[in-house]
């Protein structure tokens, strides 16, 4: 056997995204309270509605508890030690990039994704979140020549204020859980999307979040909506500078789907997972769920988690219309001293409907790796079927990995099945690999890709490998 | 085939290694040359699989001493996969599964792996399909098995011809079998003897690791080697196989009895 040191080189490969981008920020003061949450919303000059609904949230999320049911553990995070909204200072958000800040472009180019005309990601259309507002959407015209809306959600409200007052919170009512008060109050940024009646995006759709901020927390919201038979992809990704402290990212993510419609929503998330003792890192506490609101509807999540020093995070499909789909494929990566809790609610109202969910964890060093899943079969769910596989990886012998699937079913004769496994890559089978001339580094990656291809295969092209590659780079020093 | 002449591809001296605090190989010393078929027998424990561990560089076998030359170099000093890629290839008494990951992916791999290391371009997906279709007869192997998880669900028989297919894919100059016999029907130990006769040619070298003399009833080795406690007790030609065979291991116990007891007498 390898010692578990060569594991640990393995898993310890540098975070490549740690850089801090040095730019003036207007911030707020630290602290939350109602006049907080009226700032918030005066600085984007938003509608009386919204500032309700945010109120209202707000109310709620201080008669809440934070939950700890899940297997996770923290020390108590101070709401009033962190600051709620923090944005580069630059003029109002252009319509051409040349007058967006050199330095914003740079940070994102660094990271890979080119916002300018020429170097542009072809085929996907990209909204840029810096800190807490969107800094630029490419494709915009684009899109919409087809009505499609791609915008920020702050853009949104403006120009689009009916649709938002007809759909926020509708998914995930501003008091739905803590994390989800907490950012119904204070949400910053995000993107919308709006896909009319019968149109099928003509491109991939993508947000790309960035935290920059050392004592900011994150709090996107991001809505889409897909009208009758309409059909959209869209992809986040997530990355966050490396600080010692600890940062906390509350997210919201609604999607519905009416007849007939589709949505394809995938993730990628990398945020900083702190280092190797589990000094700093992202608290990654995310409320995502779309609603199959329409006969035939069909919903599809696909994560690929590598990042956080914590995730929360369990993007669930409410399958309300007759025959509609929901699917959930997972990867989970945690290394050092990670923490996941992650996983999804299947919730069948309607008749004859079907979800699938396929969850990977991976869990290495001293990582802890849980799924958490509920499907939930209701009184009129005739006819409704579900699949779950959960198949769990450990490399070395420090990791943890737990499944706890949650079945309520009040349909008698419903198809429910539940498949788990757990495997360990073995030294064993590494030096087999070796021994046939592929180095440690390909042995590990073959063997995780392997196991993690069902997943991927969901992924949108353009992202598949690059999700191969993160999770070979993750690992890079670890196994033995 | 012994020729005297022939050049040198493993060089083995007084090689010593324990695995944790166990010493278990103490003092082997062995000469391979181009064109030879070694068979190394032993009862278990007398560490003829540690050696091929050992030379194939598994991390759980320290070397504690002695030296080992493959192709004039040093092979100690080299990472498992790079042993592999200059040509030193181990088949498997326990070939391990590997689920999710497809063999005709991984054969294509450590194909190329090992093509690089001669010096030669990559195959592509199709010139490697072409190429592992024809290997495939060497073993009689059905096609089907490209197509599952590296040795999952594979019988002993199976898993074993699909050690002498990468064999025959990767081309090796030294190739050491470890119990390659073992957990064979007949049938199946004729075709996995008949691709390691096949493979064997004048520029190359195999090294037999065997408990029995039915593997080298259909493979006929040049040198026969026994080992007992970590040492080459004796080394013959294919008539010490038969002695062996013959007389059991018995004797091998009492040898070693006398060399433990005066061994600067014996050696």
């Amino acid at each position: 056997m390898a010692s578990s040191a060569t594991v640990g080189d393995l898993v310890s490969q540098p975070y490549k995204y740690g850089f801090v981008t040095d730019i003036e920020t207007e911030k707020i003061a630290k602290g939350l309270d109602e006049d907080v949450v009226r700032l918030i919303s005066a600085k984007k000059m938003e509608p009386a509605f919204l500032l309700d609904f945010r109120l209202r949230s707000f109310r709620q999320w201080l008669q809440m508890e934070e939950p700890d049911w899940a297997s996770l553990g923290h020390p108590p995070i101070d709401y009033q030690e962190m600051i709620y909204y923090a944005a580069p200072k630059q003029q109002e958000k252009k319509a051409s990039l040349d007058e967006v800040d050199p330095k914003l472009l740079e940070t994102f180019e660094k990271l890979g994704i080119p916002l300018s005309e020429q170097k542009r990601l072809s085929n996907v259309a990209v909204d840029a979140v810096f800190d807490s507002v969107s800094i630029a959407t490419t494709y915009r015209e684009k899109l919409a020549e087809h009505g499609v809306i791609f915008c920020s959600i702050s853009e949104a409200v403006k120009d689009h204020a009916d649709l938002i007052e007809t759909y926020l919170g509708t998914v995930v009512p501003g008091n739905d859980n803590y994390f989800a008060a907490l950012n119904s109050a204070v949400f910053s940024d995000g993107s919308f999307v709006f896909i009319p009646k019968g149109v099928a995006c003509p491109m991939e759709l993508s947000t790309y979040f960035r935290i920059n901020s050392g004592d900011t927390g994150q709090f996107e919201r991001t809505l889409i909506v897909a009208e009758e038979g309409a059909s959209v992809s869209y992809l986040e990704g997530c990355t966050a500078p490396m600080f010692d402290t600890n940062q906390l990212h509350a997210a919201v993510v609604e999607l519905v789907a009416l007849d007939d419609a589709s949505i394809k929503y995938s993730t990628v998330q990398n945020w900083y997972a702190g280092d190797e003792n589990g000094k700093g890192g992202i608290y990654n506490f995310v409320t995502k769920r779309g609603q199959c609101r329409g006969d035939r509807s069909h919903i599809s999540w696909t994560q690929v988690e590598t990042g956080s020093a914590i995730t929360w995070k369990y993007p669930s499909c409410v399958l309300q219309g007759a025959d509609s789909v929901g699917e959930f494929y997972s990867v989970a990566l945690t290394n050092h001293r990670q923490q996941a809790d992650t996983g999804t609610k299947m919730i069948h109202v309607g008749p004859r409907t079907r979800s699938t969910i396929v969850s990977k964890g991976i869990s290495a060093g001293h990582s802890s790796n849980s799924y958490r899943g509920l499907v939930q079969l209701g009184p009129k769910a005739v006819g409704a079927r579900n699949y779950s596989q959960c198949d769990s990886m450990l490399i070395g012998d420090q990791a943890a990995a737990n499944t706890y699937p949650y079945i309520r079913s009040q349909q008698p004769d419903a198809s429910i099945e539940h498949e788990a496994s757990t495997c360990r890559i073995s030294a064993d089978q590494l030096f087999y690999l070796q021994s046939r001339g592929i180095a440690f580094e390909e042995a590990v990656s073959m063997m995780v890709s392997g196991f993690c291809r069902d997943v991927f295969n969901q992924l949108p092209m353009e992202f598949a490998a690059e999700a191969d590659k993160l999770l070979a780079l993750k690992l890079e020093g670890s196994v033995g | 085939m012994i020729r005297p002449d022939a050049p040198v591809l493993l060089e083995i001296h007084d090689l010593q290694a324990r695995v944790e605090d166990q010493p278990i190989l103490k003092g082997v010393s062995l000469t391979v040359r181009a064109g030879e078929i070694h068979a190394v027998m032993g009862r278990n424990g007398s560490g003829k699989s540690t050696l091929s561990k050992v030379l194939a560089g598994h991390p759980a076998y320290t070397v504690t001493g002695g030296t080992v030359h493959y192709l004039g170099e040093d092979l100690l000093s080299l990472e498992p996969e790079l042993r592999a890629r200059a040509g030193l290839f181990l088949g498997f008494q326990y070939p391990v599964e590997i689920p999710g990951v497809s063999n005709l992916e991984f054969l294509r791999v450590a194909t190329n792996a090992r093509r690089a290391g001669k010096g030669e371009e990559e195959l592509d997906t199709f010139a490697f399909e072409d190429l592992v279709r024809e290997r495939l007869q060497v073993v009689q192997m059905d096609p089907a098995f490209l197509e599952r998880s590296v040795n999952e669900g594979f019988s002993g028989g199976e898993k074993k011809r699909n050690e002498i297919l990468q064999m025959a894919l990767l081309d090796p100059l030294v190739a050491v079998l470890d119990e390659t016999d073992s957990g064979l029907d007949i049938d199946a130990l004729r075709i996995v003897a008949g691709g390691v006769n096949h493979l064997a040619g004048p520029d190359n070298a195999t090294l037999l690791i065997t408990h029995y003399q039915r593997l080298l009833d259909v493979i006929t080795p040049d040198y026969v080697h026994v080992m007992a406690a970590g040492r080459i007790l004796r080394t013959g030609g294919k008539e010490l196989a038969l002695e062996l065979e013959e007389r059991g291991y018995d004797w091998v116990d009492a040898e070693l009895a006398a060399l433990e007891r005066t061994p600067a007498e014996v050696l």
